[in-house]
């Protein structure tokens, strides 16, 4: 049984290559407008975004809600396609891949979603939803899928007779097994978690969270985390990517990014997490974006004059807060970015 | 709650943990029985079916037997409708209306539904078909309907009566002309229903999985569009019934001696001062079938639904 392959060629052994590197990806959503449906510009999701993801890390991508995240993750799985720079899967680009050619590479990135609910299939019972990898990619033997369905059910902690049944029968977090499940049905190296414990009961999150970390130890799994929830993260990454509005501003080891974030960005974000000691808490102060004069949508039309006014826009992000966090001009995020991000 | 404890099935208090493997027509089976409306629309629908089918071997007279002396006769143990002004059986005449109107329905509806759904599924999942096939809808939408099928009939009625025959080749045509004349509501519906089931995570899981995109159609899209596939289809019989009916009245549907329940219907249009029967029972029949037909669709659409399946 591939669930419990012992250990994977490099799960263990230290890795010069990284699993996965990402170089100056770009992710443009065109906006059309009017009758004729013209492209007036685009939604820059993700924007010049570089990294490595070793072989047999976490690595963590926290950001507000809208700056990327998940397309991001989509985007390193080819359900989108880039608008431009590589994606290096075990040193082949696989951003240009079509076809066949692209079919075959699927079971070795995989991956886990946020919404367990709208993830699964209604109308598929659990057993064909786990066996629908198994039958796109070959395992042509009922009796071999039934088994391995039985396997992985029982892997992510489900008891194995439950095939019959439909997900809207099981909870939140049982249903989240199941899309592990399917996650591991092609035994893959790779699995992008988009926010896989962001909609289920904070009682539940720590099963599921501590589960991933089990599989990734017992698989040699190599996981993007992605989270908006910092203490969440902390727990399971190695490394944490803090993405602004498309581009990853401050990327370090989790250790030194939560006890020296350099990026005011990350200290905006670190300030907001609650910390569980009421006296530490009373005097936690809040760096807080001004929503007024919050740097926008990510849209940029491409008239020229509009990239300066956005530029100008975005400098006064962060405004003193009434409890007297700094003011930080943003001019000076792209040096810090340069600097975090080469790495 | 824990998370590891599994709730039983809802309905089927302290059922045992079974792996019988379950199979989609028994789940869907069970549930329409459950279903009030569906197994009435049924147990009706099948009547009228098997009534039609069999009536006219225990009801021997001949829909077309003239008998002058006996016209516009009440309900009586020989006419169970009474008769017409030419004094035909109407009951024989409604049983043999019925095999028409309802072959005429249901087979115009599969076309319609085929044609439909086959535009709408294309035109929702990939979208560079969409802009052409969405104006080709408009435009059948937009042409006059009556006129066409006037043109089509008149060009095409004496060519297919000359390779099918009399019956056959008009059964076609109406079949084809009704068919192809009634499919947009469907296309626009399923292409609507398409649309947002596509966006749903679901299906990015299946591209995830490398799922090949015939597959993703026919395993994850269309079982999610079936609801107002099924809606369509008994809104497709009754209009298919009735666009027949219209068309035997312009006297471009079957020929006046083939009644059906439609042409019945207008027949007695002229009468219905002197004897309401003539309107009544083929309204009747009409009605009854339509609304069976709603029922069991509702009924189905239920039972096809895993969410609902349980309660
Ligand atoms: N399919 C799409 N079409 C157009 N814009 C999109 C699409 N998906 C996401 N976006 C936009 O891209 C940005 C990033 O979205 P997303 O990656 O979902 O953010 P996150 O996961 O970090 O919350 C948002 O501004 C969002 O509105
Ligand atoms: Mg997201």
């Amino acid at each position: 049984m591939a669930v419990d392959l012992a250990t994977r060629p490099g799960a263990s052994s230290p890795e010069t290559h990284p699993l996965v590197r990402v170089e100056d990806l770009l992710l443009h959503f065109p906006v059309y407008k009017g009758i004729l449906r013209r492209q007036v510009g685009a939604v820059r999701a993700v924007d010049g975004l570089t990294f490595d993801i070793r072989r047999g890390e976490t690595l963590g991508l926290v950001g507000e809600s809208g700056c990327g995240k998940s397309t991001t993750g989509r985007t390193l799985l080819r359900l989108y396609r880039a608008s431009g720079g590589r994606i290096l899967f075990e040193g082949q680009d696989i951003a240009e891949l079509e076809g066949e050619r692209l079919r075959r590479m699927r079971p070795r990135m995989q991956m886990i979603f946020q919404d367990p609910q709208a993830s699964l299939n209604p109308r598929m019972t659990v057993g064909a939803i786990i066996a629908e990898p198994l039958i796109e990619h070959g395992v042509h033997k009922a009796e071999a899928r039934r088994a391995k369905v039985r396997e992985l059910l029982d892997a992510v902690g489900l008891n194995p007779d439950y095939v019959n049944r439909y997900p809207h029968e099981f909870s939140g977090g049982q249903r989240q097994r199941i899309g592990i499940a399917r996650a591991l049905a092609l035994d893959p190296d790779f699995i992008v978690c988009d926010e896989p414990i962001a909609a289920l009961d904070v009682s539940i999150q720590a099963q599921v969270v501590n589960l991933l970390k089990d599989l990734q130890k017992k698989l040699g799994l190599t996981y993007l985390f992605i989270s908006h929830d910092l203490s969440m993260v902390k727990h399971i990454a190695d490394r944490v990517a803090v993405m602004y509005l498309g581009k990853i501003v401050e990327l370090a080891d989790v250790r030194t990014l939560f006890s020296a974030p350099k990026h005011p960005y990350t200290k905006a974000l670190l300030s907001a997490v609650p910390v569980p000691d009421p006296t530490v808490e009373a005097s936690r102060r809040r760096i807080s974006c001004s929503r007024a004069t919050y740097p926008i949508p990510p849209i940029r039309l491409p008239a020229a004059s509009s990239a300066p006014a956005a530029r100008r826009r975005s400098t006064d992000v962060f405004r003193k807060s009434r409890s007297g966090g700094r003011s930080i001009p943003a001019a000076t995020w792209p040096a810090i970015a340069c600097k975090e991000g080469g790495l | 709650m824990s998370d590891a404890v599994i709730k039983p099935p809802q309905g089927t208090p302290g059922a045992p943990l079974v792996t019988r493997q379950r199979t989609l027509a028994a789940d869907v089976w069970r549930q329409f029985r459950q279903h009030r409306g569906g197994v009435l629309g049924a147990v009706v629908f099948l009547s009228i079916v098997l009534l039609v089918i069999f009536g006219p071997y225990i009801h021997g007279i001949d829909p077309q037997a003239l008998n002058v002396r006996d016209k516009n006769q009440g309900i009586s143990l020989t006419h169970p409708m009474g008769t017409d002004n030419l004094g035909r059986d109407m009951f024989a005449q409604v049983l043999a209306g019925g095999r028409t109107s309802l072959s005429v329905g249901i087979t115009a509806m599969l076309l319609s539904l085929l044609v439909g759904t086959t535009i709408g599924v294309v035109a929702g999942y990939f979208r560079r078909a969409d802009g052409l096939l969405m104006r080709l809808t408009d435009l059948f939408l937009a042409l006059p309907l009556l006129p066409l099928l006037l043109v089509i009939i008149m060009l095409f009625r004496d060519t297919l009566r000359a390779a099918f025959g009399p019956e056959t080749g008009i059964f076609l045509l109406i079949v084809f002309v009704i068919g192809i004349t009634s499919w947009m509501q469907t296309a626009r519906i399923v292409r609507g229903a398409v649309l947002s089931v596509k966006e749903q995570e679901f299906v990015v899981a299946a591209k995830s999985i490398g799922t090949r995109e015939r597959r993703i159609v026919t395993r994850h899209i269309l079982p999610n569009v079936l609801s107002p596939i099924m809606v369509s289809a008994t809104l497709g019989i009754a209009t298919a019934i009735i666009t027949e009916s219209a068309l035997s009245f312009l006297g471009l549907g079957f020929p006046s001696d083939y009644p059906t329940w439609g042409r019945l219907l207008y027949d007695g249009v002229n009468f219905m001062a002197i004897n309401p029967s003539r309107v009544i029972w083929p309204g009747l029949a009409i009605s009854l079938t339509v609304l069976s037909i709603n029922y069991i669709g509702d009924g189905l659409r239920d039972a096809l639904d895993p969410r609902i399946r349980g309660r």
